[in-house]
């Protein structure tokens, strides 16, 4: 059995890092918030850029980063006047029973009073998490977030089978991977249910679906029409475009949609593969499924990507060797090398599980030590979902 | 030699990991990187496009990811170059894409 060496957290969750949050409710008081996480080691501040009325899509991905086991403990700045308030992310994060706290900067009397002061309260939480000593744990303990984007034909040739089979390996191991992008299940939903485990979730996966095509619609748009540059680059179906994204899921049996709804951004509730009726682009992505509780995230791309994390690292694979080359400072894994039939898809497979492992013991991806801390809330349009009938 | 991946050991495709010529030997590679046949390309078959692994009669389902991607709208020999012009989707008519962007 193969285990990793993470964080436990008093809820029993475990962290593969050892971040401090600084979460802010709204943007009005995000640069203050900055200031805070800028003054100590490990310390991100993330927001969300929609405007502070209440929005259970934009709070649920909050509280959910709040709640990450890879977060050691929480500090909410908020301005005051926000209709989304700190105390209530706070009270959804709680919970977890990690440090929370709250900073309100019309109550201190300006940002200079709230950063000191939250400085002072980071660094008391910094103590804390620095006394945590990584432990070997299973990988049941472990959620997998896979993403792809930036795509080209080796894509759907060899990075997403690739991380397909490390996928399948983590889930034979007792662990969670997850994959979003609704729009990118379009044509596949047929597919994607008879690999439901009942008929409920098969239910909820076409509804899934076909809510997304009616949103697409809608716009004008058919989703289930591929470009000139998809066909002239080979694919024949749109299910064959649609499948070479979600390879990248492996290939065991789906166990359940996770929403993001009034009753709250769904986790998956065991092991097995889950899929996320999430956003259709690559950051909003990572942040929702990250907020769903991925502690790491694989994501492949044929043209090459810099993507990273607030919380998570991003571990990031190309089937392109061309591009490992030009971005080597941003690709961590090379699957190309299954291209030219130097190593087996099987092969590349087990070295990406092995690189996952890696990683969540404490290995930097590249998007970590060039620090980059992506982090993009999303919410649906409610009018559009209103008049849709969705809500 | 010029190499075609076969994703999933169901698979009756295999695609193309550089440009084939016309009469090429191409060794198909499986999942665990065992070559399992080398069919002859009939025809060019460009990077990133599926070269037929058996003969497939009109209707019969072509298979690439262990799934099926669509059916086969004529008659498809073993090496054959296998695209929109041989199969259609079950979800959108092929013919669509023939005619350029939507």
């Amino acid at each position: 059995m193969t285990e990793f060496y993470g964080y436990e957290r008093p809820d029993g969750s475990v962290g593969v890092r050892n971040h401090l949050l600084v979460l802010t409710p709204v943007d009005c008081s995000f640069e203050p918030a900055k200031k805070i996480a800028a003054r100590v080691e490990g310390a991100v501040a993330v927001s969300q850029f929609y405007g502070c009325r209440h929005d259970e899509m934009l709070t649920n991905a909050l509280i959910g980063t709040g709640r990450n086991p890879n977060v050691a403990g929480v500090l909410l700045v908020g301005l005051g006047c926000e209709s989304i308030t700190s105390e209530f992310l706070a009270e959804g994060i709680r919970p977890t029973k990690k440090p929370v706290e709250t900073l309100i900067i019309q109550e201190e009397g300006g940002t200079v009073k709230t950063v000191e002061k939250g400085v002072r309260i980071l660094r008391r939480m910094a103590e804390g998490a620095a006394e945590l000593e990584r432990e070997p744990f299973p990988l049941s303990e472990l959620t997998l977030a896979v993403e792809c984007g930036g795509s080209d034909a080796t894509s759907g040739l060899a990075a997403n089978p690739a991380v397909g089979v490390a996928a399948d390996m983590l889930i034979d191991e007792g662990g969670a991977v997850m994959f979003g992008e609704t729009q990118e299940m379009t044509g596949t939903q047929h597919i994607l249910a008879r690999r439901a485990v009942d008929d409920d979730v098969a239910g909820a996966i076409r509804e899934m679906v076909g809510r997304q095509e009616e949103r697409m619609r809608a716009m004008g748009i058919d989703s289930r029409y591929m470009s000139k540059g998809n066909v002239d680059g080979g694919l024949t179906t749109i299910e064959e475009k649609s499948l070479g994204a979600i390879r990248k899921g492996g290939t065991r049996p789906i166990q359940g949609v996770l929403r993001n709804s009034r009753e709250g951004l769904d986790a998956p509730r065991g092991p097995g593969l889950w899929l996320q009726d999430g956003p259709g682009w690559d950051v909003p992505s990572v942040t929702h499924m990250v907020a769903a509780g991925a502690q790491v995230v694989v994501f492949t791309s044929g043209r090459g990507s810099t993507t990273g994390h607030a919380i998570a690292p991003v571990l990031k694979v190309t089937g392109n060797p061309m591009t490992y080359e030009r971005l080597a400072d941003n690709m961590d894994i090379n699957a190309g090398t299954i291209l030219d039939g130097g190593e087996s898809l099987r092969s590349v497979g087990e070295r990406i599980f092995g690189a996952i492992v890696e990683v969540a013991s404490g290995r930097m991806t590249k998007a970590e030590a060039l620090g980059f801390r992506d982090f993009v809330v999303f919410r649906t349009d409610r009018v559009a979902e209103r008049l849709l009938g969705f809500c | 030699m010029k190499k075609a991946l076969q994703i999933d050991g169901k698979d009756n495709v295999a695609t193309a990991t550089s440009d084939v010529g016309e009469g090429e030997v191409v060794e198909v590679l499986s999942p665990h990187g065992v070559v399992i046949e080398r069919p002859e390309a009939s025809e060019p078959i460009p990077f990133g496009h599926k070269i037929a692994l058996v003969d497939l009669g009109m209707g019969e389902e072509v298979i690439k990811y262990g799934e099926v991607i669509g059916v086969a709208s004529q008659e498809i020999a073993a090496g054959v170059w296998v695209h929109t012009h041989n199969v259609e989707s079950a979800t959108v008519p092929t013919s669509a894409h023939r005619e350029g962007d939507p």
